[in-house]
């Protein structure tokens, strides 16, 4: 089942489609309803290697839907501490819980500095209705 | 509306029965050799078993449920699905065509070579650039031959190493970018402005001397030409970079305008779109690539020579990339494009307007029923978004396409270009008369009051067809590409075929 349309107010936002949950210095990251809603159903993630590190604002990995194959990019930089197992076999729960079980990676930070950068759940809705 | 009447097809393997052949072949006169133990097969290769009629039957039948230009309507935008003139079948079945073998001896193959040569000429002339390779096999092959040129053509001027760098449209064709890495290049995203143009500010801040190139499809994917092509390239020139010309939108502009004006350096041709050829389905494609004088050293050989009324391959090209393919290219794509051009001859340029007049003439009975994200007269193409559809009646692109099928037309693209969302991408081509137009624009009126009235019947399109709506996901997660001998064990045994009526028996 899809998820209905929502933005929550304690998530980070990124002008990419992403989200960041800040919890001291680190975050877990996922995609919007938005972007999962654009996409449609996806079946297949493409993670990067537990260990490594991600760029803000470059490609950390891929989804794939019967759409298309898209690149996935950080909102923020750090070395990444986890992948989301459950994706491996169920895909799909990216598009049933965006914001829960559907979170992608989680990421020590190593520039605390770019959240500030990152958008308030107002101010994503109100970039969503500028596209 | 009622259900495809015809009773759902049995695959050749559980039509089978165990003995049945559809030739008999005598036994060898020569002793047959004994084969080691070791490397015989365990059990006999499962083939199919069917007598000759049988085998015609099947083959038949699914020809008879497939959808082609020759059954329909088939707007697949960016495929330019036209129809394929008969002339260019009983052309290319001449013997000496037909019959020739690529290791013929020159002398023995003048006509082929003169035909090669002079569509050689033809397609310089077309495009506006100095010299052609026929080599590469469809589109795909001749961008990167493109790109593995335009890496040749910077390795002998000693800037190899300096020009790491390709641009690429963000409404590029996926082979852009997929061939840009290939050839071993960085990729740089250049986005779209609002009118449907490249960002010519982003290119002014970016293009610098690390860039080797763009590659650009003019008009775009939006079925837009790029109305500041001119400003783009000399921003590329301006830093010693190339432009390179994706031509799977050619037929939009064939005797209208030239890529070598616009300041393209290398251009590839997709023959089976635009100079017709039966396509689709992985039928054979022709992807020629022209280039101004500066880079004909580097193209790949061999390359057709004329010696005043003799013909020949030309292989002493020190600079040469090499072969791209084996022996000269798809020269049976050749003889029909060559065929259709000379057809045409000076009225090649009807071609392109008719195709840009029909589809300008559906894009004006559309635009009011669908989202139109780009509000200009378009080429040879267009692309509606079904975004409001799904807003307000939950019927997407999709939805719209497999519901078209219930009307007898093959879908347009859908969702793609990807800036574009819910896209509806159209494509009518020059060979489609009025009446055709029409009725596929009353089909997509219809669907778009179904949609608002009755979403239901368009979400489980289509209703028509042998088979449902397909389930994309699991076939994406769970593709099957094989016959499961061990989930079928009886498949063959006396399975009697589907009847859709019982047949009085003794009459």
């Amino acid at each position: 089942m899809a998820a209905d349309e929502s933005y929550p107010a304690e998530l980070k936002y990124h002008a990419e489609h992403d989200w960041a949950r800040i919890e001291d210095d680190t975050a877990t990251l996922g995609i919007t309803w938005y972007a999962q809603d654009a996409l449609g159903e996806i079946v297949h993630f493409e993670p990067p290697e537990e260990g490594g590190s991600v760029a803000a604002g470059e490609s950390y990995g891929e989804v794939e839907s019967v759409k298309a194959v898209s690149d996935l990019i950080a909102p923020l930089s750090g070395e990444i501490l986890d992948v989301n197992p459950a994706l491996a076999d169920a895909p799909e729960t990216i598009n049933e819980d965006p914001y829960g079980e559907g979170w992608l990676i989680r990421v020590r930070l190593t520039e605390p500095g770019e959240v500030d950068g990152l958008l308030d759940a107002d101010a994503y809705r109100k970039l969503l209705e500028e596209q | 509306m009622t259900a495809d009447p015809r009773p759902p097809m049995q695959l050749v393997y559980e039509k089978s029965q165990p003995g049945r052949r559809a030739a008999t072949l005598p036994d060898p006169e020569l002793p047959v050799p004994d084969l080691p133990e070791a490397l015989r097969r365990e059990q006999a290769p499962r083939l199919p078993e069917l007598s000759e009629p049988e085998l015609v039957r099947h083959f038949t039948a699914l020809a008879d449920r497939t959808f082609g230009v020759d059954t329909g309507f088939y707007p697949l935008g960016s495929c330019t699905m036209k129809h394929n003139p008969r002339v260019n079948e009983r052309v290319v079945a001449l013997p000496g065509f037909r019959d020739l073998h690529p290791l013929q001896e020159e002398d023995g193959a003048q006509g082929a070579l003169e035909l090669m040569w002079r569509l050689q000429e033809i397609l310089a002339e077309v495009v506006g650039l100095d010299a052609v390779s026929l080599q590469p096999a469809a589109g795909s092959q001749g961008e990167l031959t493109g790109l593995m040129l335009m890496r040749a053509y910077f390795e002998d001027r000693g800037e190899g190493e300096g020009r790491d760098t390709v641009f690429v449209a963000d409404t590029a064709h996926g082979t852009n970018p997929a061939s840009v890495t290939m050839a071993g290049y960085k990729l740089q995203k250049v986005g779209t402005d609002e009118r449907g143009n490249l960002d010519v500010d982003f290119l002014r801040e970016h293009v610098d001397e690390r860039t080797a190139g763009l590659m650009l499809t003019n008009p775009s994917t939006l079925g837009l030409f790029d109305e500041r092509i001119e400003e783009v390239a000399d921003i590329f020139h301006g830093a010693g970079a190339l432009l390179y010309y994706d031509g799977a939108n050619l037929n939009a502009v064939c005797g209208i305008s030239r890529p070598g004006d616009m300041g393209f350096d290398i251009v590839h041709y997709n023959l089976h779109k635009t100079f017709s050829q039966p396509h689709g389905g992985g039928g054979p494609g022709g992807g020629p690539v022209a280039v101004r004088a500066q880079l004909e050293p580097f193209l790949p050989v061999p390359v057709v020579a004329r010696d005043g009324e003799r013909f020949r391959f030309d292989e002493d090209r020190p600079k040469t990339i090499g072969k791209v393919r084996g022996y000269y290219g798809p020269f049976g794509v050749f003889v029909r494009s060559y065929a259709f051009i000379r057809s045409y001859g000076p009225r090649l340029r009807e071609m392109s307007e008719v195709a840009v007049l029909n589809a300008n003439y559906l894009l004006a009975r559309l635009r009011d029923a669908y989202d139109l994200p780009y509000d200009r007269l378009c080429m040879h193409e267009f692309v509606l978004s079904a975004r409001t559809l799904k807003r307000e009646h939950g019927v997407t692109a999709l939805d719209v396409a497999k519901r078209l099928m219930d009307y007898g037309f093959h879908p347009p693209t859908i969702y793609f270009p990807l800036i574009v969302p819910e896209a509806l991408m159209i494509e009518p081509t020059e060979t489609e008369p009025k009446e055709r137009l029409d009725a596929f624009a009353d089909a997509m009126l219809a669907i778009a009051r179904e949609a608002a009235e009755e979403p239901g019947l368009v979400k489980d399109a289509p209703h028509r067809r042998p088979v449902k709506r397909l389930d994309e996901v699991k076939a994406a997660k769970q593709a099957i590409v094989r016959y499961r001998f061990d989930e079928h064990p009886d498949a063959g045994a006396a399975r009697e075929p589907v009847q859709p009526v019982e047949a009085p028996k003794g009459v």
